[in-house]
């Protein structure tokens, strides 16, 4: 027996066959007829932001929080622009995310109507894949091909957009998930065992071996990040971790060594410059990892785990690729180096360590609130964050972009993974409220703390009114230093102290700010009120702004100037003579 | 070191796919000398796209994983390295040229007198034209163009590359 439905109706039951339990979303005209759909059904809740980027960074942070699909529903034209942002943002970082868009009648594409905007062709670019769908008789094939394109393999966006003709039409074809087929996409998952055999050889061999671990750990699902630990606790080896791969590796462990990169650990940074093999599972070389591309890690044996392919011998060229899913990778690693009975060299291993416990006494992260100060210093208020907080195992953070995302990075311990959310590859301002709304609806009971930048949290900040009207206890601490402070930073290194238009004149009072949505608001501008100012936004179960007004012109450091290798990192407290070799150069040029 | 090679890509034949091939190479700064497209399974609803492009082995490397990434994409097919992982010739490959050639007396006979040379077989005429068709590898078909420039050249219209593999293996 066949219904006769809708396609918004259609729609709707596609998207309860996939399991949405909730769309964060946005109405608008082509889109009623899917908001009517949504009115009379009970399986799937509906979020209203109020503006569709921060639909799409919700969707993120639900995602990234859950493991599952994030859904995102917005209106034609100016609903589907806005959500660009969101998408790119989800491209970079590989979340899986379903965006439904609206479009205008089919007969009138083309045609320059009302608020219509060629949105396929404008998120090619951004998607993993998108469809135009002409056909209501198409709408359920297409929903459960772009949960499935979304979901696997490589995770990332999907737009479908929906002619409003399409919504309103009738049919009374259904086609179930398992009806779906499509030959032509097919992502490997499993890595081919020659490579991975050779590949634990080789780490089997090393003197100065490296595990690098990226947010391809964090995707691949919880069982992945325990292999992780299970394999680097089996061979004894350093282990670091990218932006994107915080938790992964529980950060408390003796081995490891903290986060690389651009304002990564001088302990991480050397292993990675020193290594003679490299393990890279998931990470993607990216350009703030790597520093000077040619002087990256000149002497080792690199292997790379990565489920995409493209991601392989992009910007660094590897000795070993090994394409397939994280998680199988691991299991065959773990597998095959027990059953050849693989060991370190035992003497080599323990030099090594020696090194880098070495590197680890430089103390790179290092910054002085002394006794008795009065001015909260940013990284002084992140360490207490984090040692008012590490006790718990339900607390999640999201951030902005600036400095206080990397002092969040640098001074909050990650145990487990899908607890930490920013926005890595895209570094969007404005993403972390809205990610943290979405991780809480995502996990209700949690501590959910978006760790913002006075600038930053001024890009979404309407959502306030979105987190209050679904009396979700959301918390921001904003790090409020009054500056852009990354880019003043930059300007301070790299561009002779000319500070243009970094400074935020007419900042408001956000205790006001937070009151007149409805929120509660708190302030702390002393050292001797930092902990209880924390624990009252810890303890608080409303929408609450933090504003932790912090010392002023603090720089972020390790720091490895664009465009410099490793070894040429800025420590706390560098001398003049290093932070003006930093300026010279054609690192000015790079961003 | 750059080198040529010529990609066969067999794609599902839907709208927006030669779109997103193209933004694959526009969107990363890669170049395009030559790309074909044509639906050649009408029960499978597949196209065949040649693409003859240029780069670094990183970046060729790269272009046949992004081509491989695309959802409707079935098969890449590097057909340039296979030929020559299989110690084989280069993969056949043709263009067809339409150039039309308009002039009078001397010029008019030596154009004839060329295309004879180069089995160009003439489309169009009339007193003071030809359209010529031309076949055949792209660099004879290059050579035809440069003779015929001083002769009266007004016209060139080219197909791009088609290729195949030579051997009995098929894609
Ligand atoms: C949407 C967007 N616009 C501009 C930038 C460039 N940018 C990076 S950090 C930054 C300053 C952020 O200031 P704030 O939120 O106060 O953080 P702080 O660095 O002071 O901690 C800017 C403008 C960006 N990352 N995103
Ligand atoms: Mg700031």
């Amino acid at each position: 027996m066949s219904d006769i439905k809708t396609g918004a109706e259609t729609l709707i039951t596609a998207l309860v066959e996939q399991g949405v339990e909730v769309i964060f979303g946005y109405p608008g005209g082509a889109v009623l007829p899917i908001y009517d759909a949504l009115f009379q059904q009970n399986s799937i809740r509906h979020i209203l932001v109020r503006h569709e980027q921060a639909a799409v960074h919700a969707a993120e942070g639900y995602a990234r929080s859950t493991g599952k699909v994030g859904c995102v529903l917005v209106t034609s034209g100016p609903g589907a622009t806005n959500a660009v942002t969101g998408l790119t943002d989800a491209l970079m970082d590989s979340i899986p995310i379903v965006c439904l868009t609206g479009q205008v009648p089919t007969h009138l594409i083309g045609q320059d109507a009302f608020q219509e905007a060629d949105t396929t062709g404008i998120t090619r670019a951004c998607t993993k894949h998108n469809y135009l769908v002409k056909q209501v008789n198409d709408v359920s094939g297409v929903v459960h091909e772009a949960f499935l394109v979304a979901a696997t393999g490589r995770p990332g966006p999907v737009v479908i957009d929906l002619p409003k003709d399409v919504l309103m039409n009738k049919t009374d074809v259904y086609k179930k998930k398992s009806d779906v087929r499509r030959p032509s996409y097919k992502p490997r998952m499993k890595g081919d065992l020659a490579q991975i055999e050779k590949a634990v050889e080789a780490l089997s061999q090393a003197k100065r071996p490296i595990i690098y671990a990226g947010g391809g750990v964090i995707n691949a699902g919880p069982a992945a990040s325990q292999l992780l630990v299970e394999f680097t606790r089996m061979t004894g080896v350093p282990i670091t971790n990218t932006l994107m791969g915080l938790g992964a590796y529980p950060a408390s462990d003796r081995q490891f060594v903290g986060m690389l990169g651009m304002h990564g650990t001088y302990e991480a940074n050397l292993a990675m410059y020193n290594c003679d093999v490299m393990l890279n599972i998931g990470a993607r070389f990216d350009d703030r990892i790597t520093g000077k591309i040619d002087e990256f890690s000149p002497n080792s044996t690199k292997i790379h785990v990565d489920i995409d392919p493209s991601s392989i011998n992009k910007n660094v060229l590897v000795d070993l690729p090994i394409v397939g899913d994280a998680a199988h990778v691991l299991e065959d690693m773990i597998r095959l180096w027990r059953s050849k009975a693989l060991n370190l060299d035992a003497g080599a291993l323990k030099g090594w360590w020696e090194q880098i416990e070495q590197w680890r006494g430089v103390d790179c992260l290092g910054f002085s609130q002394a006794k008795g100060e009065v001015e909260i210093r940013p990284q002084h208020a992140l360490k207490r964050l984090h040692e008012l907080t590490k006790h718990r195992d339900d607390v999640l953070i999201s951030t902005e972009v600036g400095q206080h995302q990397m002092w969040a990075a640098q001074y909050i311990g990650f145990e487990k993974p899908n607890r930490w959310m920013t926005s890595g590859g895209l570094g969007t301002m404005g993403y972390g409220f809205p990610a943290a709304i979405g991780m809480q609806i995502g996990n209700p009971g949690a501590c959910c703390i978006d760790v913002a930048g006075e600038a930053s949290i001024l890009m979404n900040i309407q959502e306030l009114s979105t987190a209050v009207q679904y009396r979700l206890p959301v918390k921001i601490m904003i790090i409020n230093n009054q500056w852009m402070g990354m880019v003043r930073q930059w300007q301070e290194l790299l561009h002779g102290g000319r500070y243009a238009e970094s400074y935020t004149d007419s900042l408001p009072d956000f205790v006001k700010l937070a009151e007149s949505f409805g929120a509660k608001g708190i302030r702390a501008t002393k050292e001797s009120e930092l902990d209880s100012a924390i624990q009252e936004m810890l303890d608080s179960d409303v929408m609450t702004i933090f504003d932790c007004c912090v010392t002023k012109d603090e720089n972020c450091f390790p720091m490895i100037p664009s465009g410099k290798p490793h070894y040429d990192m800025l420590l706390p407290g560098a001398s003049q003579e290093k932070v003006a070799a930093a300026i010279q150069g054609e690192g000015l040029a790079l961003v | 070191m750059s080198e040529t090679r010529t990609f066969a890509v067999l794609v599902d034949n839907e709208p927006g796919v030669l779109a997103r091939v193209i933004g694959l190479f526009s969107g990363r700064g890669y170049n395009i000398e030559s790309l074909t497209v044509t639906e050649v399974d009408d029960d499978a609803n597949l196209s065949r796209i040649t693409i003859v492009t240029d780069g670094t082995t990183q970046v060729l490397a790269q272009i046949r994983n992004l081509l491989e990434r695309l959802v409707p994409v079935h098969r890449v097919e590097d057909l340039t390295a296979a030929a020559e992982g299989r110690n084989m010739e280069p993969p056949v490959q043709r263009e067809l040229a339409l150039v039309k050639v308009v002039g009078a007396g001397d010029k008019r006979v030596e154009a004839l007198r060329i295309a004879d040379i180069f089995k160009a077989e003439v489309v169009d005429t009339g007193l003071g034209h030809f359209v010529f068709e031309i076949k055949g590898r792209k660099s004879q078909i290059d050579r035809f163009i440069t003779l015929m420039m001083p002769l009266g050249l007004t016209e060139i219209c080219r197909s791009g590359v088609i290729a195949v593999s030579r051997g009995d293996q098929a894609l």
